[in-house]
C-alpha cells in the first residue's frame, strides 16, 4: 500500500511538472497582461516601469522559473483585477463549487443506482428500455439548456425553487457553505441537478451494465438457491458487486464536476470558481486563470488518490494484494 | 412416502438454433435418505435437471412439461413464495464450480447468516452459531474466525465444503449435488465425497449426485440414473447396473473406468462426439456411437421397458440376460 502511494505520488510530481509547462506557456500566448494593467495610451516610460515591476520584460525562460519558483512556495501570483493573491481568491471561491459538485455527486448516485439497477434486472422489459431511452437524453442534453429548461419549469412556472446565487449561507469549519441552511439548500438544487444530469445518465449505464453482469453470476444463481428475495439479492449481492466501478468512474467524474462546473454556474449566478474563472477569462486575469488551471490539476490528482485508496478498501480481492505488496 | 417423485420431466432451451430438449421425459423418485447418481457425459442435461427441480432454469430455457413432487406438492404449480422458502431450506443445491459459486465481495459470515434468516426467524447471533457449527460439520478448521473471511481466501477445496455447510444449514430434506468434487484435486474430492455421504446418512437427507463419472457413484449411490442427450437410458440400483449393464452406452461409461473390467485391458473410450442437442436424430439418440445399433433404433427411439425389479432401460438390443442381466 505504501510502495503503491510512493509510485503514484511520484507520477503526480510529473503530471504537475509537465501541467505547468502547459499552463505558463499556453496562457502566456494568449493577449498582452499589460494592456489590462495599464492603459495602452501611457506614456511609454510608465508602460515600460509597469512591465519591470511584473517581470514581463524578462526573457520567457526566466519568466518560466520565476513562475516555477514562486509556485514550489504557494504563490501563483497576484490577480491583475481584484489585487488579491491569485490561490487565496480561488480558495474563497472553491467551497461554494465544492459542495454544488458534492451535492451533484449525491444526486447522480440516488437518481443513477436504482434506475440503472432496475433497468439491468429488467433488461429485456420495457421498463429497462425505457430508462435506456432516457439516459440517452441525459447524455446528449446540453447542460445550459437543462439549466435554463429546469429554471423555466421549477422558478418561473411553478415558482417551487429559486434560480440565482447561493442563498443563505453559514460558516461551518471555517468555510461559508449553503447546504446548511434550508435557504441555502433550495438555492442548490437546480445547479446540483443540472450539474447531475449527466452524471446520473452515466451511473444509469455502468449499474445496468454491472447488474446484468452480475446477474448472470453463479454466485447470484446460489444465492437463489438459497432461497434469498430478489429484493436482497440485488440490494447486497448484485450492488456490493457493481458499486466498486461505479465509485472508481464517479470519483475520477467529480475531478471534472469540479473543474468544469464552469457552465452551470455561469446559468445560475452561482458564485463559484467556475464563474470566477469565466470572468477571469473576459477581463484576461492571468495569474487566476494560470493558478484555477493548476489547482484543478492538483484537485484531479488528489481525488484520484483517494478513488484508488477508497477502491482498494472496498474490494477484498485488490485489498489482501496490496497489504502483501 | 417418497422424498422426490420427478415424472416425465421436460426442460427446453429456445434457441435461435432451435428448440434444444436439454431434459426429455425424464423420471426418477427418491425416498428419505436415499442417494441418486446421475451420471451421463458433458452437456447429457444433468444440471439443467438439478435447477428444473429448483426451478432455477435460465432463460431461454425452462420447464415445458412433467410433475416434481416435493413430499407431495408439485412444484411446477408452486407460487413463487413458496419456492423460495422451500430453496435452500428443504432443498438445497451445491453448484459444480466452488470458484464461482460464493459472492466474492461478501464475507462468509454474511452469506451462510443470510441463508439462515431467509427462512428462520432468529438473531444474528443464533444464525451466526449455526454456521461456525455446520463449517465444523464439514470439517474447516478454526470455523469461528474463518467466518470473517472472503471466499478468495479458501482454497478450492475449502470454498466447496464452505458450499455444502451452506446446503447443510438449515438441515434440508434434499441436496442437489450438482458435480461439486469434479473441480478439485482427486484426494479432496474422494475426502469431501466421504464426508457428505456420511452427513447424509447421519441427517436422513436424500441426495441427488450428480456426475460424469461412474466411478465416483459406484460407492456412494444407491441408485443411477444414466443420462445420455437428455434422456435417461438406463436406471436401477446401483449394484445390479453396475454388475450387469445392460445399455450399449452404460457398458461404454463402465469400460471407461480405470479398475473395472478385467485386468491388463484396455480402457475403452466411447467412439464419436457427444451429440448436438439442437439436432438429435429421430430415433436413439445414441445411434451413431452404438455398436449394436440397426435400422430399428434409427427409425422410432425405444420407450422406457423394465427389465428387472427397479430397473428400466430404452433401448431395443440391450445385453442379453445370460450375459449378466437378471
Ligand atoms: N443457456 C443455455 N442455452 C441453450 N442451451 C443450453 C443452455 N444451458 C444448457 N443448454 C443445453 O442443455 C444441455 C444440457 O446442459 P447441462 O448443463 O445440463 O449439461 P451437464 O450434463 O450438466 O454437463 P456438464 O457435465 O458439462 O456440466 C446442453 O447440452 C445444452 O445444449
Ligand atoms: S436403441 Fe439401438 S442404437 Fe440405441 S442404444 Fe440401443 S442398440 Fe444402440
Ligand atoms: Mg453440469
Amino acid at each position: 500500500m505504501l510502495v503503491f502511494l510512493l509510485r503514484r505520488l511520484t507520477q503526480s510530481v510529473f503530471v504537475l511538472i509537465a501541467m505547468m509547462v502547459v499552463v505558463f506557456f499556453g496562457v502566456f500566448m494568449i493577449g498582452n497582461p499589460v494592456d489590462i494593467l495599464i492603459s495602452p495610451d501611457a506614456p511609454p516610460a510608465e508602460i515600460e516601469a509597469t512591465m519591470a515591476r511584473f517581470g514581463f520584460d524578462q526573457p520567457v525562460h526566466i519568466q518560466f522559473l520565476k513562475f516555477v519558483g514562486n509556485a514550489l512556495q504557494g504563490d501563483l501570483g497576484r490577480s491583475f483585477v481584484h489585487g488579491e493573491s491569485a490561490v487565496s481568491l480561488i480558495l474563497s471561491y472553491m467551497p461554494a463549487t465544492l459542495e454544488l459538485a458534492m451535492l451533484g455527486l449525491i444526486f447522480s448516485v440516488a437518481i443513477g443506482v436504482p434506475l440503472g439497477v432496475y433497468a439491468g434486472y429488467k433488461a429485456d422489459r420495457w421498463q429497462g428500455r425505457a430508462i435506456m431511452t432516457g439516459s440517452i437524453f441525459g447524455f446528449s442534453l446540453p447542460n445550459f439548456w437543462v439549466g435554463m429548461l429546469l429554471i423555466l419549469i421549477f422558478a418561473v412556472e411553478l415558482q417551487w425553487l429559486p434560480s440565482t446565487g447561493r442563498g443563505e449561507a453559514v460558516e461551518v469549519l471555517g468555510l461559508r457553505l449553503s447546504i446548511f441552511t434550508a435557504d441555502g439548500f433550495q438555492h442548490m438544487i437546480l445547479p446540483a441537478l443540472t450539474l447531475a444530469l449527466y452524471k446520473a445518465s452515466l451511473v444509469t449505464r455502468l449499474a445496468r451494465a454491472g447488474t446484468q453482469e452480475a446477474l448472470m453470476q453463479d454466485y447470484v444463481k446460489f444465492a437463489r438457491a438459497k432461497g434469498l428475495s430478489e429484493t436482497r439479492i440485488l440490494m447486497v449481492h448484485v450492488l456490493k458487486n457493481i458499486m466498486i466501478p461505479i465509485i472508481t468512474v464517479l470519483g475520477l467524474e467529480l475531478g471534472s464536476m469540479i473543474a468544469f462546473a464552469v457552465v452551470t454556474e455561469t446559468v445560475f449566478a452561482w458564485p463559484g470558481m467556475g464563474k470566477l474563472l469565466i470572468d477571469s477569462i473576459l477581463t484576461l486575469d492571468r495569474p487566476v486563470i494560470v493558478a484555477y488551471l493548476m489547482m484543478t490539476v492538483v484537485i484531479f490528482i488528489v481525488i484520484n488518490l483517494i478513488v484508488d485508496v477508497v477502491y482498494t478498501l472496498l474490494d477484498p480481492r485488490v485489498r489482501v494484494k496490496g497489504s502483501a505488496a | 412416502m417418497s422424498v422426490l417423485d420427478v415424472r416425465d420431466l421436460q426442460t427446453h432451451f429456445f434457441t435461435d438454433a432451435g428448440v434444444v430438449k436439454a431434459v426429455d421425459k425424464v423420471s426418477f423418485s427418491l425416498g428419505e435418505g436415499e442417494v441418486l447418481g446421475l451420471v451421463g457425459e458433458s452437456g447429457s442435461g444433468k444440471s439443467v435437471t438439478g435447477f428444473s427441480i429448483l426451478r432455477l432454469v435460465d432463460a431461454p430455457g425452462r420447464v415445458v412439461g412433467g410433475q416434481i413432487n416435493f413430499r407431495g406438492e408439485d412444484l411446477a404449480h408452486l407460487s413463487d413464495r413458496g419456492m423460495r422458502a422451500l430453496r435452500g431450506n428443504r432443498i438445497a443445491m451445491i453448484f459444480q464450480d466452488p470458484m464461482m459459486t460464493l459472492n466474492p465481495v461478501l464475507r462468509i459470515e454474511t452469506q451462510m447468516v443470510e441463508a439462515v434468516r431467509a427462512h428462520d426467524r432468529v438473531s444474528h447471533a443464533a444464525a451466526r452459531d449455526r454456521a461456525v457449527q455446520a463449517l465444523a460439520k464439514v470439517g474447516i478448521p478454526s470455523p469461528e474466525e474463518r467466518l470473517a473471511a472472503y471466499p478468495h481466501q479458501f482454497s478450492g477445496g475449502m470454498r466447496q465444503r464452505v458450499a455444502i455447510a451452506i446446503a447443510l444449514l438449515n438441515g434440508p430434506d434434499l441436496i442437489v449435488a450438482d458435480e461439486p468434487t469434479t473441480a478439485l484435486d482427486v484426494t479432496i474430492q474422494s475426502q469431501i465425497l466421504a464426508e457428505v455421504q456420511e452427513l447424509a446418512r447421519e441427517t436422513g437427507t436424500a441426495l441427488i449426485w450428480i456426475t460424469h463419472d461412474l466411478a465416483v457413484v459406484a460407492g456412494l449411490a444407491d441408485k443411477i440414473s444414466v443420462m445420455y442427450a437428455g434422456r435417461i437410458v438406463e436406471s436401477g440400483p446401483t449394484d445390479a447396473v453396475l454388475a450387469g449393464p445392460a445399455h450399449p452406452y452404460t457398458q461404454g461409461l463402465l469400460g471407461s473406468i480405470p479398475g473395472h473390467g478385467r485386468r491388463g485391458e484396455r480402457l475403452t473410450q466411447i467412439p464419436g462426439m457427444a451429440p448436438n442437442m439442437a439436432r438429435l436424430p429421430v430415433g436413439c439418440a445414441f445411434a451413431p456411437r452404438c455398436t449394436r445399433a440397426t435400422d430399428a433404433c434409427g427409425a422410432e427411439a425405444p420407450s422406457i421397458t423394465d427389465i428387472g425389479p427397479g430397473r428400466a432401460l430404452r433401448c431395443y438390443h440391450p445385453t442379453l440376460p445370460a450375459e449378466g442381466v437378471a
